[in-house]
């Protein structure tokens, strides 16, 4: 009971922390002269700082007794919360939103999945369009906070081996000797590559609004737009190069670029083993995937098909998932591709989501191992990536974290299939979920608003969206008995 | 020459072996093991203290005071540096030589610089060792492979066998054969026993030979005397202590390695400093494992553990089952002239190795080197002629002049970085390097009284 008080004291100074993140939207509401939605997130900062410091206040006797096993509840029950904060302006700002459709709307945000059931999203005020990107950006940023200092302490999924303690750690070392350190330089290095997609998309000839708003969904490997056509509306293939080479960009581990700015060594992305994958796979999917729709005969000429498989890969593999072409049209075999390949081509430490580069590589080598072992039977194989070992019981639980990924991802197509959706539908929206990518197929394809899910469906999806993000077991250890025994 | 040498062990007896059979030479040595130093001292003409290496008091015991050379060579880097270190500080030692295993201290250059920790020259036997095995696995059919001027020139020993072009041929007709390619047959042993080559000796098969040449014409120059062999790609190594586990990691790139360790510790911690090398935990003995691992299309079986009697079997066994050519390493020396040549292709010596690079240190007069082959009872060895000719009984001289033992001869001369392989009319220059084949190592003190300056 003490330590669920200690998790409350957090909450309020997260709460706190979200009210004065209002500010960015009132500021642009001011700026646009939408005085009516200047007002709603004013109000909604205020509330929302009240509640924090209340909360805050009253539990002050408790803070600072967090045990590293309060980090999951922490971490479950702070998105929870802070997700519905953020719905709060959505519901009070879009005429006619149920409160379903508006936590779909801030899930969506904060997770960087990016899909929306909302349509006519170009009619929507300035300051709720900033605040939807927003929403992207601060989950992504919190992701790699996560990723890079909170996850590997909790160990979940195979994560401890990115310990900075950890012996035979896979990254050069720490980042810089404190969690709080090691945080604000992480946001610095987000902060500057999202100043700098801004000033790309800028020169690529983005109106302004338009630029800090994608900039937004491509630094967090989100997915919102500002136009219900997503990238397609701008018909600009400057636009798509620029967004294409930020979305690479944002799906390398944070730290990696934390350590190569610092360094000054370039070199350093090529010894990222994760970075190097994620580049060959991509390439390689880039150069089949061109090659196969062009030879089906959906573009005229090799280099259109080039340009939009391109982007469309990326945008996938990345798990953002913005659209520059309805490639539904294309042969299935390409989109169910370009969705799989999502499951697996992000780094840890990026805003990216699904399996992650490092625990495919990780699923991959076992694999071979196992099959290695088989032909010598009295050989010492230790899994190694980018030469350092990885323990057995961090490669046992990457295998555990894999299945149980792969059972959320059956068990809630089937929840979705119960629904009556068809099955193309149920599968790829539950992937786009799961994944944190976004659009999928069928009824959920790329340029479709996902409205005509029911409640249900939504909630489904918003379970995917959630277990997906947090890593599947920072959630689930919740619902043990052992986790709440004394 | 008054050498203090530190530590008792295979190295350190073995230097003091060498050493103490030169006239010239005193020789202390200082082991905290008493009844090895008994033992040593019933063998050899050599004073032994017992004591720790590094306290002041045991090193004055051991007379540090006038000694020329310490030689510092017990198992510990941290003992044979902070001795070094205090046999300069108190005593000004003029020379002062340690072994250092770890690459931790040696791959930093800044640490032994002047000024620095007092260690004038560094020695790592199981280095050194893990280079010449490797030598040998890149030269396959060669039975030792030794280095000069910087790698310009290499000694090649080898036996002659039926295919090569000059076995049954006289010496002069290598001229006919390889109009290019310069090299010189400088010792043959016909039944261990050296016999002078002159242009009409005839090479017969089983012959051991020694030829010297430039690098790049040792292919060539071993196929005259035995049919070129296939080249190596599947290895194996038994045993994963320094050198098994260090030629691994040399090797893995080039070649398919297999290192097989018994102790299962230690074969996980190869396993994670290796790359490519497959590492196999059991017994090298094991004749299951082998068949397992193909030891019939292995090239190169290696036994490389501590135990000499394991080596031994292990390399017969590999034989036995297929491997084509095997090596042991093999620490006494009448196990080697045993083995060698009947079960057991190559017998490694790792005293032979290590000591010429000690003896380079304790010679007169500038010697860059010293090999010692043949498991020490032969010599090779190079060094810089001074001048000037008025003083020198060597340089503006041919070497048909120059008034050299019998049973030793130049065999090549490096100047600048040519490399001139001599003939009887070659004339010596100041600042050449000269390389000698010495036939007995104990006519070295008249070799280099020679090449002294008056």
């Amino acid at each position: 009971m003490r330590s669920l008080l200690a998790v409350f004291n957090v909450l309020g100074s997260l709460l706190l922390f979200c009210g004065v993140l209002y500010a960015l939207p009132a500021i642009t509401a001011l700026l646009y002269g939408e005085t009516g939605t200047a007002v709603t997130f004013i109000a909604g900062g205020l509330l929302a700082a009240l509640i924090g410091l209340a909360l805050r206040f009253a539990t002050r006797p408790f803070r600072e007794q967090l045990k590293a096993r309060d980090g999951y509840l922490l971490v479950t029950a702070g998105w929870l919360l802070v997700t519905a904060v953020a719905a709060l302006p959505l519901m009070r700002e879009i005429p006619g939103i149920s409160f379903t459709d508006a936590y779909f709307e801030a899930m969506s945000g904060l997770t960087t999945t990016g899909v929306t059931t909302l349509s006519h999203v170009d009619l929507l005020p300035h300051a709720v369009n900033l605040w939807r990107h927003a929403l992207q950006w601060f989950g992504g940023m919190a992701m790699i906070v996560l990723a890079v200092a909170i996850l590997p302490l909790l160990g979940v999924g195979g994560m401890q081996v990115h310990r900075a303690d950890a012996p035979g750690s896979v990254k050069d070392a720490r980042l810089t000797p404190r969690i709080t350190q090691t945080a604000r330089a992480l946001w610095l290095v987000y902060l500057g590559l999202t100043v700098l997609c801004v000033l790309g998309l800028l020169m690529a000839g983005m109106p302004f609004f338009d630029a800090i708003c994608h900039a937004f969904t491509v630094m967090s490997l989100g997915g919102y737009s500002t136009h219900d056509a997503s990238i397609a509306w701008f018909h600009s293939g400057r636009i798509e190069f620029v967004s294409g080479l930020f979305l690479l960009v944002a799906a390398i581990n944070f730290s990696t670029h934390f350590a190569a700015v610092r360094k000054g060594e370039p070199s350093l992305y090529l010894r990222d083993p994760e970075a190097r994958w994620m580049l060959i796979w991509i390439g390689l999917s880039i150069a089949a995937l061109s090659v196969y729709v062009w030879q089906s005969g959906v573009y005229p000429s090799l280099g259109s098909a080039l340009r939009y498989v391109s982007f469309s890969v990326i945008s996938l593999a990345t798990t953002s998932g913005l659209i520059s072409v309805d490639y539904s049209v294309w042969p299935l075999f390409v989109p169910m591709w370009m969705l799989l390949l999502g499951c697996v081509t992000s780094s840890t430490g990026s805003p990216g989501g699904g399996i992650k580069m490092f625990r495919a590589l990780v699923l991959l080598k076992q694999s071979l191992r196992e099959m290695f072992v088989l032909v010598h039977p009295q050989a010492v194989a230790p899994l190694k990536i980018a030469g350092s070992v990885i323990p057995n019981r961090a490669v046992y639980s990457v295998l555990a974290f894999i299945f149980v990924y792969f059972m959320t991802l059956v068990v809630l197509t089937l929840a979705l299939l119960a629904s009556g959706l068809d099955f193309i539908s149920a599968f790829t929206a539950v992937l786009g979920s799961l994944n944190n990518a976004g659009p999928g197929l069928g009824l959920v394809g790329p340029g479709h608003s996902w409205w005509a899910l029911s409640d249900y469906q939504a909630w489904i999806c918003i379970a995917a969206m959630f277990l997906g993000r947090i890593e599947l077991f920072t959630a689930l250890v919740l619902f043990t008995p052992a986790f709440w025994r004394k | 020459m008054k050498v203090l040498i530190l530590g008792a062990g295979q190295v350190g007896r073995t230097a003091a072996y060498h050493l103490s059979r030169e006239p010239a030479n005193e020789v202390t040595i200082v082991d905290t093991n008493e009844d090895v130093l008994r033992e040593l001292q019933d063998r050899l003409d050599v004073r032994t203290v017992a004591g720790s290496a590094s306290y002041p008091s045991v090193l004055e015991a051991a007379g540090i005071v006038d000694t020329d050379i310490l030689v510092a060579l017990t198992s510990s880097d941290e003992v044979n540096m902070i001795a070094c270190e205090i046999a300069h500080t108190l005593y000004r030692t003029p020379t002062r030589i340690a072994r250092i295993r770890a690459s931790e201290y040696t791959s930093r250059e800044k640490l032994f610089s002047d000024g620095a920790i007092a260690v004038d020259v560094w020695i790592n036997p199981e280095q050194l060792v893990t280079e010449y095995i490797e030598r040998l696995i890149h030269n396959p059919g060669a039975l030792q492979v030794v280095d000069f001027a910087d790698g310009k020139v290499r000694l090649v020993g080898l036996r002659a066998l039926r295919g090569g072009l000059l076995v049954g041929q006289q010496v002069r007709t290598l001229k006919d054969h390889m109009p290019h390619a310069d090299a010189r047959i400088v010792a043959i042993y016909r039944d261990d026993r050296a016999i002078a080559p002159t242009g009409e000796t005839v090479v017969q098969e089983g012959d051991e030979i020694f030829f010297i040449a430039a690098r790049d014409h040792i292919q060539r120059m071993m196929a005259e005397i035995r049919r070129a062999e296939e080249p190596v790609r599947r290895i194996v190594i038994a045993g994963g202590g320094h050198i098994g586990f260090r030629l691994a990691l040399q090797l893995e790139s080039k070649y398919q390695v297999k290192l097989i360790e018994r102790d299962p510790k230690r074969a996980r911690a190869c396993s994670e400093r290796l790359e490519n090398t497959i590492v196999l935990q059991g017994d090298a003995q094991d004749e299951e494992l082998l068949i397992e691992e193909n030891i019939d299309s292995t090239d190169v079986f290696a036994a490389l553990t501590n135990s000499e009697e394991a080596n031994v079997l292990s390399a017969m066994l590999a034989g036995r089952l297929g491997a084509r050519k095997v090596m042991a390493l093999v620490n006494k020396p009448s196990y080697g002239d045993l083995m060698e040549h009947r079960s057991i292709d190559i017998v490694i010596s790792p005293q032979t190795v290590t000591i010429g690079s000690l003896l380079a240190h304790v010679r007169r007069g500038d010697v860059v080197r010293v090999h010692s082959l043949r498991r020490g009872s032969a010599e090779a060895l190079e060094t810089v002629v001074h001048g000037p000719a008025d003083r020198s009984r060597v340089v503006g001289r041919k070497i048909q002049d120059i008034p050299l033992p019998d049973g030793s001869s130049i065999s090549a001369v490096v100047r600048g970085e040519r490399v001139i392989i001599a003939h009887h009319d070659t004339v010596i220059e100041e600042d050449d390097h000269v390389i000698m084949f010495l036939v007995d190592p104990r006519q070295v003190d008249a070799v280099e009284r020679i090449f002294q300056v008056e």
